[in-house]
Protein backbone atom coordinates (compact mmCIF):
# COMPACT_ATOMS: atom_id res chain seq x y z
CA UNK A 1 0.00 0.00 0.00
CA UNK A 2 1.12 3.55 -0.73
CA UNK A 3 0.17 6.59 1.33
CA UNK A 4 -1.48 9.44 -0.55
CA UNK A 5 -1.31 12.75 1.35
CA UNK A 6 -4.35 14.94 0.79
CA UNK A 7 -3.97 18.73 0.97
CA UNK A 8 -6.38 20.73 3.12
CA UNK A 9 -8.41 22.07 0.20
CA UNK A 10 -9.18 18.56 -1.04
CA UNK A 11 -9.95 17.01 2.34
CA UNK A 12 -13.68 17.82 2.28
CA UNK A 13 -13.87 15.52 -0.77
CA UNK A 14 -12.25 12.60 1.04
CA UNK A 15 -14.23 12.64 4.27
CA UNK A 16 -11.74 14.94 5.97
CA UNK A 17 -8.89 12.42 5.73
CA UNK A 18 -5.37 13.79 5.79
CA UNK A 19 -3.98 10.68 4.15
CA UNK A 20 -5.42 7.68 2.36
CA UNK A 21 -3.80 4.24 2.01
CA UNK A 22 -4.24 2.84 -1.50
CA UNK A 23 -2.94 -0.08 -3.48
CA UNK A 24 -1.67 0.18 -7.05
CA UNK A 25 1.40 -0.19 -9.20
CA UNK A 26 1.52 3.32 -10.65
CA UNK A 27 0.52 6.87 -9.78
CA UNK A 28 -2.33 6.44 -12.28
CA UNK A 29 -3.57 3.36 -10.41
CA UNK A 30 -3.60 5.29 -7.15
CA UNK A 31 -5.38 8.30 -8.64
CA UNK A 32 -7.95 6.00 -10.26
CA UNK A 33 -8.52 4.19 -6.97
CA UNK A 34 -8.82 7.52 -5.20
CA UNK A 35 -11.41 9.03 -7.54
CA UNK A 36 -13.38 5.76 -7.58
CA UNK A 37 -13.53 5.86 -3.81
CA UNK A 38 -14.23 9.61 -3.73
CA UNK A 39 -15.93 10.56 -7.04
CA UNK A 40 -16.20 14.26 -6.18
CA UNK A 41 -12.39 14.45 -6.40
CA UNK A 42 -12.34 13.55 -10.08
CA UNK A 43 -12.90 17.03 -11.60
CA UNK A 44 -10.41 18.51 -9.15
CA UNK A 45 -7.62 16.11 -10.10
CA UNK A 46 -8.26 15.02 -13.67
CA UNK A 47 -9.19 16.59 -16.96
CA UNK A 48 -12.10 15.22 -18.99
CA UNK A 49 -9.52 13.17 -20.91
CA UNK A 50 -8.24 11.57 -17.73
CA UNK A 51 -4.94 13.49 -17.56
CA UNK A 52 -3.73 15.22 -14.43
CA UNK A 53 -4.91 18.82 -14.18
CA UNK A 54 -2.01 21.22 -14.71
CA UNK A 55 -2.78 23.06 -11.48
CA UNK A 56 -2.29 19.98 -9.30
CA UNK A 57 1.24 18.72 -8.80
CA UNK A 58 1.86 15.11 -7.78
CA UNK A 59 5.05 14.07 -6.02
CA UNK A 60 6.30 10.56 -5.33
CA UNK A 61 8.77 10.55 -2.46
CA UNK A 62 9.40 14.26 -2.99
CA UNK A 63 9.88 14.05 -6.79
CA UNK A 64 7.48 15.70 -9.25
CA UNK A 65 5.90 12.99 -11.45
CA UNK A 66 5.92 15.42 -14.40
CA UNK A 67 9.68 14.78 -14.51
CA UNK A 68 9.35 11.06 -13.84
CA UNK A 69 6.80 9.17 -15.92
CA UNK A 70 3.60 11.11 -15.19
CA UNK A 71 0.65 8.90 -14.30
CA UNK A 72 2.70 5.87 -15.38
CA UNK A 73 5.29 6.53 -12.66
CA UNK A 74 5.61 3.28 -10.70
CA UNK A 75 4.89 3.27 -6.99
CA UNK A 76 5.81 0.61 -4.47
CA UNK A 77 5.09 -0.36 -0.91
CA UNK A 78 5.50 2.49 1.57
CA UNK A 79 5.97 5.12 -1.15
CA UNK A 80 4.64 8.55 -0.23
CA UNK A 81 2.49 10.27 -2.81
CA UNK A 82 1.59 13.90 -2.27
CA UNK A 83 -1.04 15.94 -4.09
CA UNK A 84 -0.11 19.61 -4.10
CA UNK A 85 -2.32 22.38 -5.41
CA UNK A 86 -1.11 25.99 -5.69
CA UNK A 87 -2.08 28.31 -2.86
CA UNK A 88 -2.32 32.09 -3.16
CA UNK A 89 -2.87 33.29 0.39
CA UNK A 90 -0.47 35.79 1.83
CA UNK B 1 64.85 30.25 33.52
CA UNK B 2 61.76 32.12 32.38
CA UNK B 3 61.76 32.83 28.68
CA UNK B 4 62.09 36.37 27.36
CA UNK B 5 60.15 37.94 24.51
CA UNK B 6 63.24 37.52 22.33
CA UNK B 7 63.29 33.78 23.13
CA UNK B 8 59.65 33.40 22.19
CA UNK B 9 60.14 35.31 18.96
CA UNK B 10 63.16 33.17 18.02
CA UNK B 11 61.15 30.03 18.68
CA UNK B 12 58.27 31.26 16.56
CA UNK B 13 60.59 32.16 13.69
CA UNK B 14 62.12 28.70 13.81
CA UNK B 15 58.71 27.02 13.70
CA UNK B 16 56.78 29.18 11.25
CA UNK B 17 57.43 29.54 7.56
CA UNK B 18 57.60 33.20 6.50
CA UNK B 19 56.54 34.51 3.10
CA UNK B 20 57.17 37.94 1.59
CA UNK B 21 54.43 40.38 0.57
CA UNK B 22 55.48 39.78 -3.03
CA UNK B 23 54.91 36.01 -2.57
CA UNK B 24 51.45 36.68 -1.16
CA UNK B 25 50.65 39.22 -3.87
CA UNK B 26 51.52 36.63 -6.53
CA UNK B 27 49.08 34.04 -5.14
CA UNK B 28 46.10 33.52 -7.42
CA UNK B 29 42.80 34.62 -5.82
CA UNK B 30 41.45 32.02 -3.47
CA UNK B 31 44.68 29.96 -3.38
CA UNK B 32 45.18 30.68 0.31
CA UNK B 33 43.07 32.07 3.12
CA UNK B 34 44.56 35.46 4.03
CA UNK B 35 43.88 36.27 7.67
CA UNK B 36 44.48 39.74 9.12
CA UNK B 37 45.15 39.32 12.84
CA UNK B 38 45.46 43.02 13.75
CA UNK B 39 43.02 44.92 15.94
CA UNK B 40 39.75 46.19 14.44
CA UNK B 41 40.97 49.80 14.52
CA UNK B 42 43.97 48.85 12.35
CA UNK B 43 41.84 46.78 9.94
CA UNK B 44 39.58 49.78 9.40
CA UNK B 45 42.52 51.83 8.14
CA UNK B 46 42.97 49.39 5.26
CA UNK B 47 43.76 45.75 4.55
CA UNK B 48 44.80 43.27 1.86
CA UNK B 49 42.11 42.64 -0.77
CA UNK B 50 40.16 39.48 0.02
CA UNK B 51 41.56 39.20 3.55
CA UNK B 52 39.42 38.05 6.47
CA UNK B 53 39.76 39.91 9.74
CA UNK B 54 40.22 37.86 12.91
CA UNK B 55 41.90 39.76 15.76
CA UNK B 56 44.77 37.81 17.31
CA UNK B 57 42.77 37.63 20.52
CA UNK B 58 39.95 35.77 18.71
CA UNK B 59 42.06 33.45 16.54
CA UNK B 60 41.38 30.30 18.58
CA UNK B 61 37.63 30.94 18.65
CA UNK B 62 37.06 32.01 15.06
CA UNK B 63 39.59 30.28 12.79
CA UNK B 64 37.66 27.01 12.48
CA UNK B 65 34.64 28.82 11.06
CA UNK B 66 36.78 30.90 8.69
CA UNK B 67 39.02 28.00 7.56
CA UNK B 68 37.33 24.65 8.22
CA UNK B 69 39.95 22.63 6.31
CA UNK B 70 43.05 22.19 8.48
CA UNK B 71 45.19 21.34 5.44
CA UNK B 72 44.19 24.48 3.53
CA UNK B 73 46.98 27.02 2.97
CA UNK B 74 46.67 29.95 5.38
CA UNK B 75 48.70 33.18 5.39
CA UNK B 76 48.52 35.38 8.46
CA UNK B 77 49.62 38.98 8.60
CA UNK B 78 49.65 41.83 11.08
CA UNK B 79 51.19 45.30 10.97
CA UNK B 80 54.88 44.36 11.15
CA UNK B 81 55.07 40.55 11.00
CA UNK B 82 55.45 39.68 14.71
CA UNK B 83 51.89 39.13 15.99
CA UNK B 84 51.16 37.00 12.95
CA UNK B 85 54.08 34.70 13.85
CA UNK B 86 52.62 34.04 17.28
CA UNK B 87 49.11 33.65 15.87
CA UNK B 88 50.52 31.14 13.35
CA UNK B 89 51.92 29.07 16.23
CA UNK B 90 48.42 28.93 17.68
CA UNK B 91 47.09 27.65 14.35
CA UNK B 92 49.77 24.97 14.27
CA UNK B 93 48.72 23.89 17.76
CA UNK B 94 45.18 23.63 16.42
CA UNK B 95 46.40 21.27 13.72
CA UNK B 96 46.66 23.61 10.73
CA UNK B 97 49.38 22.05 8.60
CA UNK B 98 50.07 24.75 6.00
CA UNK B 99 50.42 28.05 7.86
CA UNK B 100 52.68 30.94 6.91
CA UNK B 101 53.27 34.43 8.29
CA UNK B 102 53.80 37.41 5.98
CA UNK B 103 57.11 39.04 6.90
CA UNK B 104 57.03 42.79 7.41
CA UNK B 105 53.21 42.73 7.67
CA UNK B 106 50.86 45.29 6.18
CA UNK B 107 53.54 48.02 6.38
CA UNK B 108 55.85 46.06 4.09
CA UNK B 109 52.88 45.26 1.82
CA UNK B 110 52.06 48.93 1.37
CA UNK B 111 55.76 49.90 1.00
CA UNK B 112 56.01 47.37 -1.84
CA UNK B 113 53.23 49.27 -3.63
CA UNK B 114 50.87 46.32 -3.55
CA UNK B 115 47.12 47.04 -3.72
CA UNK B 116 45.04 47.37 -0.57
CA UNK B 117 41.53 48.46 0.23
CA UNK B 118 39.75 50.30 3.02
CA UNK B 119 36.56 48.77 4.39
CA UNK B 120 33.33 50.76 4.64
CA UNK B 121 33.27 51.90 8.24
CA UNK B 122 30.25 51.23 10.42
CA UNK B 123 29.46 53.99 12.90
CA UNK B 124 29.87 53.32 16.63
CA UNK B 125 26.08 53.07 16.93
CA UNK B 126 25.89 50.63 14.00
CA UNK B 127 28.62 48.48 15.54
CA UNK B 128 26.50 48.21 18.66
CA UNK B 129 23.19 47.73 16.83
CA UNK B 130 24.55 44.97 14.61
CA UNK B 131 27.05 43.53 17.13
CA UNK B 132 25.45 40.07 17.06
CA UNK B 133 25.84 40.03 13.26
CA UNK B 134 29.42 41.28 13.45
CA UNK B 135 30.31 38.36 15.71
CA UNK B 136 29.21 35.82 13.06
CA UNK B 137 32.11 35.10 10.69
CA UNK B 138 29.71 34.57 7.76
CA UNK B 139 28.30 38.08 8.20
CA UNK B 140 30.87 40.28 9.93
CA UNK B 141 31.48 43.91 9.02
CA UNK B 142 31.70 43.14 5.30
CA UNK B 143 28.35 41.32 5.32
CA UNK B 144 26.69 43.99 7.41
CA UNK B 145 27.93 46.65 5.03
CA UNK B 146 26.54 44.61 2.17
CA UNK B 147 23.13 44.44 3.88
CA UNK B 148 23.16 48.20 4.49
CA UNK B 149 23.79 48.73 0.77
CA UNK B 150 21.08 46.21 -0.26
CA UNK B 151 17.57 46.84 -1.50
CA UNK B 152 14.69 44.48 -0.77
CA UNK B 153 11.16 44.87 -2.15
CA UNK B 154 8.15 43.52 -0.30
CA UNK B 155 5.06 42.86 -2.38
CA UNK B 156 2.34 43.22 0.22
CA UNK B 157 2.54 44.55 3.78
CA UNK B 158 0.23 41.84 5.08
CA UNK B 159 0.58 38.52 6.88
CA UNK B 160 3.80 37.46 5.15
CA UNK B 161 5.20 40.93 4.55
CA UNK B 162 4.86 42.04 8.18
CA UNK B 163 7.38 39.70 9.83
CA UNK B 164 9.63 39.79 6.77
CA UNK B 165 9.72 43.61 6.84
CA UNK B 166 10.44 43.78 10.55
CA UNK B 167 13.28 41.25 10.47
CA UNK B 168 14.86 42.67 7.32
CA UNK B 169 14.67 46.14 8.88
CA UNK B 170 16.15 44.89 12.14
CA UNK B 171 18.93 43.18 10.17
CA UNK B 172 19.85 46.49 8.58
CA UNK B 173 18.79 45.94 4.98
CA UNK B 174 19.40 49.52 3.90
CA UNK B 175 16.48 50.05 1.54
CA UNK B 176 13.10 48.38 1.95
CA UNK B 177 10.45 49.01 -0.68
CA UNK B 178 6.83 48.19 0.08
CA UNK B 179 4.08 47.71 -2.48
CA UNK B 180 0.54 47.80 -1.07
CA UNK B 181 -2.56 49.75 -2.02
CA UNK B 182 -4.70 48.70 0.94
CA UNK B 183 -5.56 50.32 4.27
CA UNK B 184 -5.24 48.74 7.71
CA UNK B 185 -8.38 46.83 8.72
CA UNK B 186 -9.23 45.47 12.17
CA UNK B 187 -9.31 41.92 10.73
CA UNK B 188 -5.66 42.31 9.63
CA UNK B 189 -4.33 42.68 13.15
CA UNK B 190 -4.69 38.98 14.04
CA UNK B 191 -1.47 38.40 12.04
CA UNK B 192 -0.18 41.57 10.32
CA UNK B 193 2.15 42.71 13.09
CA UNK B 194 3.50 45.72 11.19
CA UNK B 195 0.23 47.50 11.95
CA UNK B 196 -1.49 48.60 15.15
CA UNK B 197 -4.94 49.27 16.49
CA UNK B 198 -4.37 53.03 16.32
CA UNK B 199 -3.63 52.80 12.60
CA UNK B 200 -6.90 51.22 11.47
CA UNK B 201 -7.92 53.05 8.32
CA UNK B 202 -4.37 54.27 7.67
CA UNK B 203 -2.61 53.36 4.44
CA UNK B 204 -0.62 50.16 4.97
CA UNK B 205 2.51 51.51 3.31
CA UNK B 206 2.55 54.45 5.73
CA UNK B 207 1.85 52.24 8.74
CA UNK B 208 4.68 49.95 7.60
CA UNK B 209 7.01 52.93 7.21
CA UNK B 210 6.29 54.07 10.78
CA UNK B 211 6.93 50.61 12.23
CA UNK B 212 10.16 50.13 10.29
CA UNK B 213 11.54 53.58 11.06
CA UNK B 214 10.70 53.15 14.74
CA UNK B 215 12.67 49.89 14.75
CA UNK B 216 15.71 50.98 12.74
CA UNK B 217 16.36 54.52 11.47
CA UNK B 218 19.19 53.16 9.26
CA UNK B 219 16.56 51.82 6.86
CA UNK B 220 15.30 53.93 3.98
CA UNK B 221 11.66 52.99 3.33
CA UNK B 222 10.33 53.43 -0.20
CA UNK B 223 6.55 53.24 -0.44
CA UNK B 224 4.73 52.18 -3.59
CA UNK B 225 1.06 52.77 -2.87
CA UNK B 226 -0.28 51.07 -5.95
CA UNK B 227 -1.47 47.71 -7.17
CA UNK B 228 1.15 45.70 -9.01
CA UNK B 229 0.01 45.68 -12.63
CA UNK B 230 1.44 44.78 -16.02
CA UNK B 231 2.10 48.43 -16.84
CA UNK B 232 3.94 49.32 -13.61
CA UNK B 233 5.64 46.10 -12.50
CA UNK B 234 8.91 46.71 -14.37
CA UNK B 235 9.20 50.24 -13.01
CA UNK B 236 8.45 49.18 -9.44
CA UNK B 237 10.85 46.23 -9.22
CA UNK B 238 13.70 48.01 -11.03
CA UNK B 239 16.89 48.30 -8.97
CA UNK B 240 15.96 45.91 -6.17
CA UNK B 241 18.31 43.05 -5.24
CA UNK B 242 15.64 40.68 -3.94
CA UNK B 243 11.82 40.54 -3.87
CA UNK B 244 9.64 39.05 -1.13
CA UNK B 245 6.39 37.80 -2.63
CA UNK B 246 3.71 38.19 0.01
CA UNK B 247 0.75 38.78 -2.30
CA UNK B 248 -2.49 36.89 -2.08
CA UNK B 249 -3.63 36.55 -5.67
CA UNK B 250 -2.43 34.27 -8.44
CA UNK B 251 -2.60 37.07 -10.96
CA UNK B 252 -0.06 39.16 -9.04
CA UNK B 253 2.17 36.15 -8.40
CA UNK B 254 2.40 35.28 -12.12
CA UNK B 255 2.85 38.94 -13.07
CA UNK B 256 5.67 39.36 -10.56
CA UNK B 257 7.32 36.09 -11.61
CA UNK B 258 7.42 37.00 -15.29
CA UNK B 259 8.85 40.47 -14.65
CA UNK B 260 11.39 39.30 -12.05
CA UNK B 261 12.72 36.54 -14.34
CA UNK B 262 13.12 39.09 -17.16
CA UNK B 263 15.01 41.44 -14.79
CA UNK B 264 16.97 38.57 -13.21
CA UNK B 265 15.88 39.38 -9.64
CA UNK B 266 15.43 36.52 -7.14
CA UNK B 267 11.93 36.18 -5.66
CA UNK B 268 11.33 34.64 -2.24
CA UNK B 269 7.95 33.01 -2.57
CA UNK B 270 5.56 31.97 0.19
CA UNK B 271 1.86 31.26 0.40
CA UNK B 272 -0.39 30.17 3.24
CA UNK B 273 -3.71 28.38 3.70
CA UNK B 274 -5.22 27.79 7.15
CA UNK B 275 -2.53 25.69 8.90
CA UNK B 276 -0.26 25.21 5.88
CA UNK B 277 2.49 27.14 4.22
CA UNK B 278 4.62 26.74 1.09
CA UNK B 279 8.01 28.39 0.60
CA UNK B 280 10.67 28.45 -2.09
CA UNK B 281 13.23 30.79 -3.60
CA UNK B 282 13.07 31.47 -7.31
CA UNK B 283 16.54 32.35 -8.60
CA UNK B 284 16.12 33.14 -12.31
CA UNK B 285 17.83 30.63 -14.63
CA UNK B 286 19.46 28.79 -11.69
CA UNK B 287 16.30 27.12 -10.46
CA UNK B 288 12.70 26.86 -11.58
CA UNK B 289 10.35 29.85 -11.67
CA UNK B 290 6.75 30.09 -10.48
CA UNK B 291 5.44 29.00 -13.89
CA UNK B 292 7.66 25.90 -13.81
CA UNK B 293 6.14 24.99 -10.44
CA UNK B 294 2.53 25.85 -11.27
CA UNK B 295 2.01 26.21 -15.03
CA UNK B 296 -1.60 27.30 -14.54
CA UNK B 297 -3.59 28.67 -11.63
CA UNK B 298 -6.23 26.46 -10.02
CA UNK B 299 -9.92 27.23 -10.20
CA UNK B 300 -11.08 29.54 -7.41
CA UNK B 301 -12.84 26.83 -5.41
CA UNK B 302 -9.49 25.06 -5.02
CA UNK B 303 -7.58 28.14 -3.93
CA UNK B 304 -9.52 30.48 -1.70
CA UNK B 305 -7.57 33.38 -0.16
CA UNK B 306 -7.11 34.04 3.56
CA UNK B 307 -10.20 36.25 3.75
CA UNK B 308 -12.34 33.34 2.54
CA UNK B 309 -10.60 30.29 4.00
CA UNK B 310 -8.98 31.80 7.08
CA UNK B 311 -5.45 31.27 8.33
CA UNK B 312 -3.88 30.67 11.72
CA UNK B 313 -2.14 34.00 12.34
CA UNK B 314 1.20 32.51 13.25
CA UNK B 315 1.47 30.56 9.97
CA UNK B 316 2.20 33.61 7.77
CA UNK B 317 4.38 34.79 10.67
CA UNK B 318 6.56 31.67 10.42
CA UNK B 319 6.59 31.64 6.63
CA UNK B 320 7.35 35.38 6.45
CA UNK B 321 10.33 34.93 8.75
CA UNK B 322 11.59 32.05 6.63
CA UNK B 323 11.28 34.41 3.65
CA UNK B 324 13.40 36.97 5.50
CA UNK B 325 15.96 34.24 6.18
CA UNK B 326 16.10 33.33 2.49
CA UNK B 327 16.40 37.02 1.53
CA UNK B 328 19.29 37.59 3.93
CA UNK B 329 21.14 34.57 2.49
CA UNK B 330 20.59 35.82 -1.06
CA UNK B 331 21.83 39.30 -0.11
CA UNK B 332 24.85 38.00 1.82
CA UNK B 333 25.66 35.25 -0.69
CA UNK B 334 25.90 32.63 2.05
CA UNK B 335 24.38 29.20 2.66
CA UNK B 336 22.06 27.26 0.38
CA UNK B 337 18.79 28.86 -0.62
CA UNK B 338 15.59 26.95 -1.34
CA UNK B 339 16.16 27.34 -5.10
CA UNK B 340 14.88 24.07 -6.59
CA UNK B 341 13.23 22.98 -3.34
CA UNK B 342 9.71 23.59 -2.04
CA UNK B 343 9.34 23.61 1.73
CA UNK B 344 5.91 22.70 3.09
CA UNK B 345 4.98 23.59 6.66
CA UNK B 346 2.10 21.98 8.52
CA UNK B 347 1.34 23.87 11.71
CA UNK B 348 -1.03 21.21 13.08
CA UNK B 349 1.60 18.48 12.90
CA UNK B 350 4.58 20.82 13.32
CA UNK B 351 6.20 19.15 10.32
CA UNK B 352 8.30 20.43 7.45
CA UNK B 353 8.34 18.48 4.17
CA UNK B 354 10.70 19.15 1.29
CA UNK B 355 9.85 18.54 -2.36
CA UNK B 356 12.24 18.68 -5.30
CA UNK B 357 11.45 21.28 -7.95
CA UNK B 358 12.79 21.36 -11.48
CA UNK B 359 13.04 23.90 -14.26
CA UNK B 360 10.53 23.23 -17.00
CA UNK B 361 12.57 23.06 -20.23
CA UNK B 362 9.46 24.31 -22.05
CA UNK B 363 8.72 27.15 -19.59
CA UNK B 364 7.36 30.16 -21.51
CA UNK B 365 9.23 32.52 -19.15
CA UNK B 366 12.53 31.04 -17.92
CA UNK B 367 13.52 28.42 -20.49
CA UNK B 368 16.60 29.03 -22.62
CA UNK B 369 14.32 29.56 -25.60
CA UNK B 370 12.20 32.08 -23.70
CA UNK B 371 15.25 34.04 -22.52
CA UNK B 372 16.67 34.12 -26.06
CA UNK B 373 13.33 35.27 -27.48
CA UNK B 374 13.15 38.04 -24.88
CA UNK B 375 16.71 39.14 -25.66
CA UNK B 376 15.76 39.29 -29.34
CA UNK B 377 12.81 41.54 -28.50
CA UNK B 378 10.24 38.88 -29.39
CA UNK B 379 9.09 37.38 -26.06
CA UNK B 380 7.28 34.04 -26.26
CA UNK B 381 3.54 34.24 -25.79
CA UNK B 382 2.54 33.52 -22.20
CA UNK B 383 -0.78 31.80 -21.58
CA UNK B 384 -3.22 34.51 -20.62
CA UNK B 385 -4.92 34.28 -17.29
CA UNK B 386 -8.39 33.69 -18.65
CA UNK B 387 -7.13 31.07 -21.09
CA UNK B 388 -5.09 29.36 -18.39
CA UNK B 389 -8.01 28.94 -16.08
CA UNK B 390 -10.52 28.19 -18.84
CA UNK B 391 -9.23 24.65 -19.16
CA UNK B 392 -9.74 24.11 -15.47
CA UNK B 393 -13.21 25.43 -15.01
CA UNK B 394 -16.07 26.83 -17.02
CA UNK B 395 -16.42 29.62 -14.49
CA UNK B 396 -14.39 32.79 -15.08
CA UNK B 397 -11.34 32.98 -12.87
CA UNK B 398 -12.05 35.09 -9.83
CA UNK B 399 -9.11 36.67 -8.09
CA UNK B 400 -8.69 35.98 -4.41
CA UNK B 401 -9.53 39.00 -2.30
CA UNK B 402 -6.98 40.94 -0.32
CA UNK B 403 -6.17 39.28 2.99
Amino acid sequence: MSTVFIPTVLRPSVGGNKQVELGGESVGDLVTALVEQYPSLRPQLLTDDGDLNRFVNVYVNGQDVRYLDGLKTPVGERDEVRLLPAMAGG
Amino acid sequence: MPKTYADLLREARSQIREVTPQDVGALPDGDAAIIDVREASEWEQGHLPGAVHISKSYVEQQIEAAVPDRDAPVVLYCAGGVRSLFAAQTLQQLGYSNVASMSGGFQAWKSAGLPWEAPVILSAEQKQRYSRHLLIPEVGAAGQTRLLESKALLIGAGGLGSPAALYLAAAGVGTIGIVDFDVVDLSNLQRQILHTNERIGERKVESARRSIEALNPDVKVVTHEEMLLADNVERIIHGYDVIIDGTDTFETRYLLNDAAVAKNIPVIHASVFRFEGQLTTFVPYEGPCYRCLYPTPPPPELAPGCSVAGVLGVVPGIMGMLQANEALKVLLGIGDTLAGRLLLFDALDSTFTELKLRRDPACPVCSTEAAAARAAGRPLPIPSFAAASAGATSEPFVLGSQA
